[in-house]
């Protein structure tokens, strides 16, 4: 167990490697409970969501989500986020665990509209049930029409009798529910959802399956992929911040670096031997240390060993090689189409 | 149980005598704090080593470890099926998961090993 952010967190059940395969072909279990939750109410939480967030809460329908992002004003990363829309007037921000107070002090600064804004973390507990049986196990546990929410929607409903919020969203690349809980019915829940869950391969899985299976499927880890010294452009994140909505903190900085081209940008990369890049090795390019591997692992699926890493712009474009540091050689690298991994559409 | 005709370094290497040739591998404590191992990075024989110096290394899903040799030695084999299969590391690391043989420069050395008794002390009390 490893202390995270206050939490003792399992990094592995039964081993990464077994506990990945899982996720990829049947279902396994997180316990996510560290993530941090915000409520935020009143006639103006959106137009304060709207004002710290990069990404539009605008569009959101009731019961939908949307992955967003908070910005500096020079437009780097304060953190990622998920926005949850109730209703039109009560939000719900799912945040990083070791970012939590940070970025409650932030949103409370930039609160110019008095929008009631509640810290609900310590009573809210997280299941993420991920991978392509998790409808056959959850289904039989819920009256939520698990098959009608689309993707990033959510409803409000029971399972095994717990009030929940059930999500379709996760961070594996496989189809799956997350279940937010009160933090005193989550066990029940967790023991409940593994009793049905047997009989279909589903496995208890921990932060070092989610590190393994995220990264598959590029999604960006805060601390390793992005923080607050890069910025959302640089990271590949364009697509969460909405230009068109005429004010939020960070647009001036983002909008001079879209139109001047970014210098540096993130990148998917494989390496051409057998070594493996880990975080924080050095990257070089023409022999010039340019930065280091923001994350890397082997690829349990793919079996190949792969990585993200900051390059130049001018030297980002899929197939070029690269170096990167591992111990005493430079072994080489190639930038690749991301996502690594990407799940057939079973639907 | 630990096998009692081993001597163990403090990190985790395992050494066993036989005449004037000695097997390495890595201790069952070691495998299971690695996890999945997915790769070895072995020396070629003929190499020589001092003793605690970094012979290879070897990576886990999750970690990489380097490797240091218990004793003076030339390399005289390497397990060439850990380059297919290092997960032997982790199914059999006192058997099919041996890393490499040497042949000991000096057989008077091994005095700062540990027995696997030893071995096992020290374990336990670093849990604690």
């Amino acid at each position: 167990m490893i202390p995270f952010s206050g939490w003792e967190m399992p990094v592995e059940y039964s081993g990464i490697t077994k506990e990945h395969v899982a996720v990829r072909t049947a279902a396994g279990l997180f316990d996510v409970s560290h993530m941090g939750e915000f409520d935020i109410r009143g006639p103006e939480a959106l137009d304060l969501i709207r004002h710290v967030t990069t990404n539009d809460a605008a569009n959101l329908v009731d019961g939908q989500a949307q992955y967003s992002a908070m910005a500096y004003p020079h437009g780097t990363v304060v953190d990622d986020l998920l926005v949850y829309r109730h209703h039109a007037e009560h939000f719900m921000l799912v945040v990083n665990a070791a970012n939590i107070e940070k970025d409650f002090e932030w949103i409370n600064s930039h609160n110019r509209v008095d929008a009631t804004v509640e810290n609900v973390s310590a009573d809210i507990a997280l299941l993420a049930l991920q991978g392509p049986k998790t409808i056959d196990i959850l289904q039989p546990l819920t009256k939520v029409q698990l098959r009608d929410l689309a993707h990033y929607h959510f409803a409000r409903g029971s399972v095994l009798n717990a009030d929940a919020i059930v999500s379709r969203t996760g961070y594996t690349g496989e189809d799956g529910f997350e279940l937010y809980l009160s933090a005193n019915e989550s066990e029940l829940v967790w023991n409940g959802i593994f009793e049905a869950g047997a009989s279909f391969g589903l496995v208890p899985a921990g932060l070092g399956a989610r590190n393994t299976l995220r990264l598959e499927a590029k999604y960006l880890l805060y601390g390793n992929d992005m923080d607050g010294t890069t910025t959302l452009l640089e990271a590949g994140l364009g697509w969460i911040v909405k230009f068109e909505k005429p004010d939020f903190i960070g647009r001036d900085a983002l909008l001079k670096q879209k139109q001047e081209g970014v210098k540096r940008r993130l990148v998917g990369f494989e390496m051409l031997g057998k070594d493996i890049a880990r975080d924080n090795y050095p990257v070089f390019v023409h022999g010039r240390e340019v930065g280091h591997v923001t994350s890397g692992a082997p690829s349990i699926t793919l079996k190949k060993n792969i990585g993200l890493a900051y390059l130049p712009a001018e030297h980002a474009s899929i197939g070029t090689t690269f170096h990167v540091a591992v111990r005493s050689k430079l072994a080489e690298a190639r930038v690749v189409r991301t996502p690594f991994y990407k799940r057939e559409d079973h639907q | 149980m630990t096998p009692d005709d081993l001597l163990f370094t403090k990190e985790h290497e395992w050494l066993r005598i036989v005449g004037e040739a000695g097997t390495i591998g890595i201790s069952d404590h070691a495998q299971k704090e690695l996890g999945d191992i997915v790769y070895v990075e072995l020396p070629k024989p003929g190499m020589k080593f001092n003793s605690g110096e970094p012979f290879g290394s070897v990576e886990s899903v999750k970690a990489v470890s380097e490797l240091f040799i218990p004793v003076s030695g030339e390399v005289i084999e390497i397990n060439e099926d850990l380059g297919a299969a290092p997960e032997k590391i982790n199914e059999d690391p006192y058997g099919a998961g041996w890393m490499i043989r040497i042949r000991l420069s000096n057989t008077d050395e091994t005095g700062d090993l540990m027995s696997a008794e030893e071995y096992d002390e020290y374990i336990q009390e670093a849990a604690e």
